[in-house]
């Protein structure tokens, strides 16, 4: 009988241990969430406008208003886009998450990358589209991992991993020089990027206690600890003052 | 059996795999280490980040050996390099670059060593995961010089792009070649491709071909390996683009020669820089380099060397002056490239430079006199007290002047003129200097004869890369020849000659068969 006992305390222990130790992926069901918003404060810079007179086929894509650098994008409520936050430290040790299959796809439409900011697991497929059909070049300047530079002169999709976390890998087009995107590498799936209400949210979160960091390609990071148990959600709100 | 040979493979795999494939035999860090201090580090920087002392006068700067990014290889981009890829920018140097060939200068361990040193700054060579193989290169196809490949691999100069940096005719003065920066922020040309000499990884078709397919890591210029895997476009399409840039360059690299040939033509010499003869006449190249002598000294000159040309008609000379320069200074679209280059290339002075929209310039320089022995004034634009006569050519005010220099501050302007017309082109720009080859100032102003050695040397400037004042590249003295026509004489008397020793022989012949004849009667 105590035999059995300690066979079923094991399993017991087993399943758990299995399931405490299962990889997540963002939007899985299950585990903590840390989300927040990211405030700015302070005068809103002036971003300097694109001349994209070049490249008529880009220019013919901005009807409204002429396109604008994205190093700084302040939202209409006074929230951040564009804010990479992630779990920098706090996960155990002996965590290990697979890549998922599916690529995070970075778009280069209207001589501009879409998404600005991005996050990407590491042996992750990063998917480069070329919705313009003009030449762009893809310039990754990692230097944990090694950098490439492809050129895509047509409509056309290419794919690359990275095989080391960095935060951040620079992204860029020569042939456009306006052309900056940001890439986060990292071993697990627990980072967001603000949107364009300033908010993030990173979900499926082990219980434990964690640095997040937010990082901003011109305000620099910022770091808060959070400890998450169970499938509770804690805020952690961020503020970047104009510089 | 077959699971046991699938395990032999997989263990193969597994024991293979580490190793890069050219994995050079018996290399020696330590005695590498003694030979980068010795000969790489002044460059290089001691801790091989690219930084040693020689390195802040250097466009482009010196590799930076702590990131294990290497221009010119022949893996895909983003690979390291193959030892042998190493090897080779070692053993030849990289051409258009201050890296010199060591080929002969260091044994063969030696290079070996500080190659395998060399890898030591970075930890990517020592990942084993790191996946190093040279990519697999196709053949030349045959008819690269024929017009139908020429005019495909102009199709594909224009639909993929090359344009946007290299320019319309390949001169590096497409619209996107002012913002251009290397990895480290650093200002970065985009290769004229006129000067396939220059060429960092070689200037054969076959090296162009490599460098399109793996990119030049570090820089703007891509790999175009994926067009090729995704169907884009052919290897041989490729091949054909290769072909394409390698026309335009001269087919072999020019060799310096001393003297420039002015040919006598039936008048008048030429005035427009665009005028068909100048199609007929030889051309020279004179290299030019930086001049380091006098402060300020300037070691990264953007006129490589220009091309000369020289004719006249007994009473007039037209020399033709054509060189590559991206930009028609003063270019407000360079004014960021500029600033960029003037901060990147140390100077001497303290206060730091900044940007202004010089004028391109260029100067032909000769001795007041035409000197009976060698004896010729210095060559940086003479002294105080040995003056020289100097046409100078400036593209804003678009003028020229002819005047004498006494040292690089000074410049006395003469009343006797000499006429420019100039042109620039797609990143070329064609001068002609015409002047009357007889002049009354004897005393200030060379008198052209025909039949001597003039020496002359070439002075330019590229505004847009900040140059200006002493701040030039320079050229060492030549000569100029101005040939006589040829007089008939020279066509009549070989053949005179040959008649009269078929005469003598004739003779000769005749006596001695008639000594025979009287022998044999005696």
């Amino acid at each position: 009988m105590r035999k059995l006992g300690a066979v079923v305390g094991v399993a017991v222990l087993g399943v758990a241990l299995a399931g405490w130790m299962r990889p997540t992926v963002p939007g899985a069901q299950g585990g903590g969430t840390i989300s927040g918003k990211v405030k700015f404060t302070g005068a809103k810079p002036a971003m300097p406008k694109i001349d994209m007179s070049e490249e008529p086929k880009c220019k013919a894509k901005y009807t409204a208003a002429p396109p604008t650098e994205e190093t700084v994008v302040v939202n209409a409520n006074g929230t951040l886009e564009n804010v990479f936050v992630y779990v920098k430290s706090g996960l155990p040790a002996t965590y290990k998450a697979p890549a998922p299959a599916g690529p995070v796809t970075l778009d280069q439409d209207g001589c501009r990358y879409h998404p600005h900011v991005l996050g990407i697991m590491v042996g992750q497929p990063l998917a480069i589209k070329n919705s313009d059909g003009i030449l762009h070049n893809i310039k990754a300047k990692g230097t944990k991992n090694r950098p490439f530079n492809i050129s895509q002169p047509a409509v056309m999709t290419s794919d690359r991993t990275f095989t080391a976390p960095e935060v951040m890998v620079p992204l860029e087009c020569n042939v456009h020089g306006w052309m900056h995107a940001w890439l986060g590498v990292l071993p697990h799936p627990f980072f967001g990027v603000s949107g364009s209400d300033g908010s993030f949210s990173i979900k499926g979160l082990p219980p434990g206690t964690y640095t997040i960091e937010a990082w901003h390609e011109k305000y620099g990071t910022q770091t808060a600890m959070v400890t998450v148990a169970g499938t509770e959600t804690k805020t952690a709100d961020f503020s970047f003052a104009a510089k | 059996m077959t699971a046991s040979r699938a395990g032999l493979a997989l263990f193969l795999a597994l024991v293979r795999f580490p190793f890069p494939v050219s994995r050079l035999p018996a290399q020696d860090t330590t005695k590498g280490k003694a030979v980068y201090v010795k000969w790489c580090a002044g460059c290089h920087g001691d801790g091989g980040a690219g930084d040693g002392p020689a390195a802040a006068h250097m466009l482009p700067r010196p590799r930076n050996f702590t990131g294990a990014v290497y221009k010119i290889r022949t893996t895909a981009s983003g690979q390291l390099p193959t030892d042998a890829d190493l090897m080779r920018a070692i053993d030849d140097g990289l051409f258009g670059s201050a890296m010199p060939a060591w080929k002969g200068r260091l044994s063969d361990a030696e290079r070996r060593d500080v190659a395998a040193y060399i890898k030591t700054f970075s930890s990517f060579f020592a990942d084993t995961s790191q996946h190093v193989a040279a990519l697999k290169f196709s053949s030349e196809p045959s008819g690269g010089t024929g017009a139908t490949a020429l005019k495909t691999g102009r199709q594909f100069y224009d639909s993929i792009g090359c344009r946007k940096c290299h320019g319309d005719q390949g001169r590096g003065d497409g619209p996107s070649a002012p913002t251009l920066k290397d990895d480290a922020g650093f200002p970065i040309f985009a290769a004229d491709l006129h000067q396939s000499w220059r060429f960092r990884g070689g200037g054969g078709a076959g090296d162009i071909y490599h460098r399109l397919r793996t990119g030049l890591d570090g820089t703007p210029m891509p790999s175009f390996s994926d067009l090729i895997d995704q169907k884009f476009l052919t290897d041989e399409q490729l091949w054909r683009l290769a072909q394409y840039v390698r026309s335009l360059s001269p087919l072999e690299p020019p060799e310096v020669q001393d003297v420039i040939h002015a040919p006598q033509i039936a008048g008048p010499v030429p005035a427009s820089p665009d005028d068909s003869v100048w199609g007929r006449v030889g051309r020279y190249w004179f290299p030019l380099v930086g001049q380091v002598i006098r402060k300020s000294r300037w070691f990264a000159p953007a006129v490589s060397g220009v091309w000369v040309q020289a004719l006249h008609d007994g009473h007039t000379l037209a020399l033709r002056v054509s060189w590559d320069d991206r930009t028609q200074s003063p270019d407000s679209a360079w004014l960021g490239f500029e600033q960029r280059v003037l901060e990147t290339v140390a100077g001497e002075d303290s206060a730091s430079p900044k940007a202004e929209p010089w004028p391109d310039q260029l100067a032909v320089q000769f001795p007041r006199h035409i000197p009976d022995g060698m004896e010729r004034p210095y060559f940086l634009m003479g002294s105080e007290t040995d003056p020289v006569y100097q046409w100078r050519w400036t593209s804003s005010p678009r003028k020229s002047v002819a005047g004498l220099a006494r040292g690089s501050e000074r410049f006395d302007t003469l009343p006797g003129a000499v006429a420019g017309q100039a042109r620039f082109d797609h990143g070329e720009w064609r001068l002609v200097f015409t002047r009357a080859l007889a002049t009354p100032d004897t005393a200030n102003e060379v008198q052209l004869e025909a039949g001597r050695a003039i020496p002359v040397a070439f002075f330019a400037w590229d505004g847009s890369s900040g140059e200006h004042g002493s701040r030039m590249a320079v050229s060492t003295w030549y000569f100029l020849a101005l040939d006589r026509p040829t007089p008939p004489g020279v066509f009549i008397s070989p053949v005179l000659a040959m008649l009269v020793t078929l005469g003598l022989g004739l003779v000769v012949i005749r006596r001695a068969q008639r000594r025979g004849t009287a022998r044999v009667g005696r």
